[in-house]
């Protein structure tokens, strides 16, 4: 059965019609060709498919696409304007937290969230924070550095911007 | 600490440079098998077999077919006609494409369905109605040596029971002799289970087949484009598919770990579709059909260490069973079955030693080497580095003073260890005492002491490993009888920027940066304005690929010297512009200058521009070289790590307090890179140490087939690694490099091993196998109470 | 990975939730966070062919103190409890399993009702629910109902709910000066369901004797239990070590915890006794603050 949804994606009205069973995770990389979130896993577990929906990350794998109808959703492409690099990107560039690239837009996503509950996290709570990403190429060390510069250089915008 | 020879603006060796390819994976540009999208592209989706041994008495396509958008249902018979059903293995085995009458393990590919789109396909799988006779698995290797067990292989000819093959290395009967007369003698059954390297990107591909040009493409999640070019041509050539028009591409890649080496079924299922169709194919593969699907490890060792009372080791035995599924389809090269488990003789001095293996067919998914092993040095490590310790405690000395007295010296490299290696270069005494001192051995012996006083269980363990990597010389090294050298081609602009090209394919490893850095420390030519491009077999010159951390032994190598000859090419040039002779230019990084005139120079840049716009008579216009790079050795990086852990005695709950890991490659080229590989090599060394293991049950079925019970480290499993290093250049290779990426996941798990049975030894506990988890810690306790 | 064809339906309200549930039947099912629901129906474990999603109905999400009662609304997701300075200060055995629940990004979705609503021993809130002594509220065709929780768990995922049942709200008494409580799960790695966990909530009268104890139990039976035994050897009484121990006994030879990829039965009995006595000192601590 086909339902139509009306979202916002990366600051974009989009409208479209899905199948009841279609998964948001499909509706972006194939009906959207925003192929930055990505497929690890079947069990909810990876989250390679991390993405902010209405400011929370969640595993768009585990999402129907027909519930985001009216939702505002960013992807990787959308977090920072084309050719600049948000905090957390210009973080896991400066401390190497990336190796292959394909857990990095959902640990980068799932970063924005933490850093939103959790300005100032510590190691151990940037560790809990992403428990829920999977890496298996940097061993998570420089990952937790590149959260760490992110929230660093966050908190002085703020407090420049006040 | 690493001296450059170039400026932080060149960024050669020595360089911490901040990657080049990071942008497009920073901002989801990547692109990956998955992201590939071609008109008119259809899906493909695997039938697997519930049962881990059957007949197949039929498969009825028809429900399926009858589902508008199912456009085929491809079985075994219909690739017999063809006679793609089997096809050979590396090791000249081999194994099923799709079945005809008989399936040999869980989750094998019994047919494939074709459809427009993926929903579609996954509907049309769970339609096709395939009626099995379940027959009774062999599960456990040993059982699959008796008498009455069935014959996993009558399709291969002669073959009249299980086993595959047997190997050894070594004198046995003086091995033997010499551990009958020891004084001390160690003994232990030590398995290593089967494991998944369970990158995050699972394995898939896009076949892409034109009826009009002939042409086969295919996007695949490969380590190796150009061996599976070749294959493919071998293995379909009959069809009508010849290597010149095959074109594999392997372009971003999610993670390989030797996951992304072999070549699996539905790969060729799907080049059969395309072939058929004439549409373009694709085929990705579920997390769970992935971590049914290869392996890595399942090596079942019995290992015997002689010693004097003093702890001098003389001589080392191992026997083992290997269970390699039901094909042997292991990639390793073909004259070594066994791949590079003979080094499991380890970093000591001493004469004698004897390996042998047996291989033997179960029911289970064929693979073998994989998961970051270096072609079974995991394996031959955790043997000698366990042993190492039992006969430490055995004795009651220090673990780390045993390893210190058994160490080959410093002096005596280039070593010949007692099954046949020439160990290149090392300082394994430096190395281990690096490590100790940074993480305050004396100290926490002291603490364990105390603790252990009060009946606290701490543990402190050590591994100290020698690797082998960088295969290899073609005199021995070869898949599938193709020479296992690497290349280089470098083609510089005339505006001085380059374009190189390698046989490698990254999957993470940042080719594209320290293959750069590699080129401006030979050139002079910043790194930023070179770009380096891997995995496309119509464009990139021939290669090997990337796996068992060989990529800097042998294109990085390859890279240096097509370089040299550009710089020897640069110096006519210049001796030409600058109106000298040749043997009175100096090259000093970036610039030619004229001997005891330096302000008469030519930039590298200078001397590009000539070549394509001033070109000296009688010279090839031009600046571009190819080298293909055969290496006279493999390279032997080392490592020392330290862990320290405690033990809840109540749980069994394991906590890595400190973990400490000094590594030697030899020279780096990044060391942010390095490190950055060392920390990814010892997480996915804490999970099988601790977290990992593939689990079967009697019938042969996968306990543990999704990430819900394959444990895969978090970051709050993966503990706050602290690294290392000590410098020992190769003296073969043109950098002095070695490879590193894999030390890590050969190293840290008998170190881990050693810390959690150390701290379990004042309770009686000798061995545990890996991997070590409460549960297994507390009914050990529990067995020894 | 992909499920099986189903039609979906959105409700906006209870009431519309409630009707569309009779209409449709039997193959349809409630969908709030969809993180127990959808993973299995993407296994194709679970088939049904309607869902029925109440994730949109507004006012089931709250956390507050009513009178002698804590509310929290069924909808309310482990993200929003993780993050309330109410259950944070004073009840804060909710953020000792929050923290082990799952993880961040499920968290976001997963609700306290969904967590309860399938009777499954291994989610973490029915070992709370129990040891805190909470009240379900449903609405259904007939109107609100408030159930007793240890009348809620009927046996393996079966609970008190009709098949046209909402779970709406949770109830618990409120804390008192000397309440604590503690949750505790052994776990293979984070994210993993339970090995063992327990849960304890104790509150102490002005003496310092144990007024009223609840003690807990995840994933060790088929039905989510309390150790009524392990409680009656503290209830009333001065809260010993030796008490402890023997509580902590009772509830390791009561539970009915299989052997599986987890652990043998006797580790998890093991296990059950080790952290049981682990969360009463923990609760003890607490309450005595």
């Amino acid at each position: 059965m086909k339902h139509e949804i009306t979202l916002t994606i990366n600051g974009q009205s989009v409208t479209a019609e899905v199948d009841s069973r279609l998964l948001l995770v499909h509706f972006i990389r194939e009906q959207l060709d925003l192929t930055g979130t990505h497929i690890g896993c079947d069990t909810s577990n990876c989250g390679a498919c991390t993405i902010l929906l209405d400011g929370m990350s969640v595993k768009s794998c585990t999402y129907l696409a027909v519930r985001a109808d009216g939702a505002e959703i960013t992807t990787i492409e959308g977090l920072a304007a084309e050719g600049s690099n948000h905090p957390i990107q210009k973080g896991f560039h400066d401390q190497h937290g990336l190796h292959c690239g394909f857990c990095t837009p959902g640990m980068i996503m799932r970063s924005v969230d933490l850093l939103k509950n959790n300005p100032n996290p510590t190691e151990e709570e940037i560790r809990w924070g992403i428990s829920g990403n999977l890496c298996r190429c940097t061993g998570y060390n420089n990952i937790v550095k590149a959260i760490q510069q992110a929230a660093q250089e966050m908190q002085k915008e703020k407090e420049t911007t006040v | 600490m690493f001296k450059c020879k170039t400026s932080a603006e060149v960024g050669g060796m020595g360089h911490s440079v901040k990657r080049k390819e990071d942008a497009r994976f920073l901002h989801g540009k990547g692109n990956y098998v998955d992201d590939v999208k071609l008109p008119g592209m259809l899906t493909m989706v695997m039938v697997r077999s519930p049962y881990a041994y059957a007949k197949i008495k039929s498969i009825n396509k028809e429900k399926a077919l009858a589902i508008p958008g199912v456009l085929a249902v491809i079985t075994g018979e219909d690739l017999a006609q063809y006679n793609l059903h089997w096809m050979p293995t590396l090791l000249s085995d081999t194994q099923m494409v799709l079945p005809t009458d008989t399936v040999m393990h869980q989750a094998q590919e019994v047919c494939a369905v074709i459809a427009t789109d993926r929903y579609i396909a996954v509907d049309g799988a769970e339609a096709v109605e395939v009626d099995y006779e379940p027959m009774d698995a062999v599960v456990n290797p040993f059982k699959a040596l008796d008498k009455g067990a069935p014959l996993l292989r009558p399709d291969k000819e002669g073959q009249k029971d299980n086993k595959i093959y047997h190997w050894e290395r070594g004198d046995r009967e003086k091995t033997e002799e010499v551990i009958a007369n020891a004084d001390v003698v160690v003994k232990e059954r030590i398995h290593l289970p089967r494991i998944h390297v369970a990158s995050i990107e699972t394995c898939g591909c896009v076949a892409s087949y034109d009826k009009d040009t002939e042409k086969l493409v295919v996007y695949l999640t490969t380590q190796a484009p150009h061996a599976i070019r070749t294959i493919v041509a071998l293995v379909a050539g009959h069809v009508g598919l010849s290597e010149e028009k095959i074109r594999i591409i392997s372009p971003d890649i999610g993670g390989g770990f030797g996951g992304k080496v072999p070549v699996y079924p539905a790969y060729v299922v799907a080049i059969a579709a395309t072939f058929l169709i004439g549409k373009p194919v694709k085929w990705i593969e579920d997390r769970s059909e992935n971590l049914v699907n290869g392996f890595a490890r399942d090596y079942h060792m019995d290992c015997e260490l002689a010693a004097t009372k003093d702890g001098k080791i003389q001589a080392f035995k191992v026997s083992t069973l290997a269970d390699h599924g039901y094909t042997d389809s292991s990639a390793n090269p073909s004259k070594y079955p066994t791949g590079m488990f003979s080094i499991c003789t380890g970093s000591y001095d001493y004469e004698h030693a004897f390996a042998e293996l047996d291989a033997v067919y179960t029911n289970k998914a064929p693979g073998g080497v994989a998961y970051r092993c270096s072609f079974r040095v995991t394996e031959a490590v955790h043997a000698i580095e366990r042993m190492v310790d039992k006969l430490a405690a055995k004795i009651g000395k220090d673990p780390a003073m045993l390893r210190l007295e058994n160490f080959i010296k410093k002096e005596q490299f280039p070593y010949a260890s007692p099954l046949g290696w020439s160990y290149d270069s090392g300082d394994y005494e430096a190395t281990l005492k690096k490590a100790m001192e940074m993480i305050g051995y004396e100290d926490y012996k002291k603490e364990q002491a105390e603790k252990r006083k009060e009946g606290k269980l701490m543990g402190i363990g050590i591994s100290t490993f020698t690797e082998v990597v960088g295969a290899g010389p073609s005199k021995d090294f070869d898949i599938l009888g193709i020479a296992m050298f690497d290349s280089a081609e470098i083609r510089v602009h005339p505006t001085g920027k380059a374009l190189a090209r390698f046989g490698t394919k990254s999957q993470g490893q940042g080719h594209e940066t320290t293959y750069a850095q590699i080129l401006a420390e030979e050139l002079g030519i910043p790194y930023t304005d070179i770009e380096i491009d891997e995995g496309d077999t119509d464009t990139a010159p021939y290669g090997l690929g990337t796996y068992a951390s060989r990529s800097t032994p042998t294109a990085g190598a390859a890279a240096a010297i097509a370089a040299r000859k550009l710089r020897d090419k640069g110096k006519k040039i210049a001796a030409y512009l600058l109106e000298v002779s040749e043997e009175d230019i100096e090259w000093e990084v970036g610039k030619y200058f004229v001997k005891g005139a330096p302000e008469k120079s030519k930039t590298i840049q200078e001397v590009v521009f000539a070549a394509y716009t001033n070109i000296p008579p009688g010279m090839e216009p031009g600046f571009e070289a190819t080298h293909y790079y055969d290496p006279p050795n493999l390279t032997f990086p080392n490592g020392a790590y330290i862990c320290v852990v405690e033990v809840d005695k109540e749980t069994g709950a394991i906590d890595v307090k400190r973990f400490v890991a000094i590594d030697d490659c030899g020279n780096i080229i990044n060391p942010m890179i390095v490190e950055g590989q060392v920390h990814g090599g010892l997480t996915q060394g804490i999970a099988p140490a601790m977290y990992e293991g593939i689990e079967y049950d009697d019938e042969g079925n996968v306990l543990n087939g999704t990430f819900m019970d394959y444990l895969v480290p978090t970051a709050v499993e993966s503990p706050h690694w602290e690294t290392g290093h000590t410098i020992t250049p190769s003296p073969h290779h043109p950098l002095g490099a070695k490879g590193v990426a894999e030390s890590p996941t050969v190293g840290a798990p008998p170190a881990i091993a050693n810390a959690i049975i150390d701290a379990l030894s004042p309770l009686g506990i000798e061995h545990l196998d890996i991997p070590i988890t409460p549960a297994k810690v507390w009914e050990a306790i529990q067995a020894h109470s | 990975m992909i499920p099986a064809n189903f039609t979906y339906h959105k409700a906006t309200s209870l009431k519309d939730a409630i009707a569309l549930v009779q209409s449709l039947g039997e193959e349809a099912k409630f969908m709030s966070g969809g993180h127990s629901l959808l993973p299995m129906m993407k296994l194709r474990f679970a088939t049904p062919e309607h869902i029925i999603d109440i994730s949109k109905i507004e006012g089931l999400s709250f956390i507050k103190e009513e009178g002698d009662l804590l509310k929290i609304g069924a909808m309310t997701t482990q993200t929003e409890m993780e993050y309330s300075d109410l259950l944070r200060t004073k009840y804060p055995i909710f953020s000792d399993a929050v923290k082990l629940t799952a993880d961040p990004s499920v968290r976001n979705l997963g609700t306290l009702g969904g967590n309860i609503a399938h009777g499954d021993a291994a989610n973490d809130q029915p070992a709370l629910m129990l040891a805190m002594r909470a009240t379900v509220v449903a609405e259904g065709p007939e109107g609100r109902r408030s159930i007793p929780i240890d009348e809620f768990f009927h046996g393996f995922y079966m609970t008190a709910l009709e098949p046209a049942d909402i779970l709406v709200e949770i109830h618990i008494p409120k804390a008192g000066k000397h309440s604590g409580g503690a949750y505790h799960k052994v776990e293979r790695k984070v994210g993993d369901y339970a090995t063992a966990g327990v849960a304890v909530y104790l509150e102490l009268d002005d003496d310092g004797l144990c007024k009223e104890i609840g003690i807990a139990l995840t994933n060790v039976s088929a039905v989510p239990m309390r150790v009524e035994r392990a409680e009656e050897i503290l209830r009333g009484k001065e809260i010993t070590g030796d008490l402890i121990d023997q509580a902590g006994v009772a509830a390791s030879e009561d539970c009915e915890p299989t052997s599986d990829l987890r652990g043998s039965e006797a580790y998890k009995r093991s296990l059950v006794n080790t952290i049981t006595k682990r969360m009463l000192n923990k609760a003890l601590e607490r309450a005595r603050q």
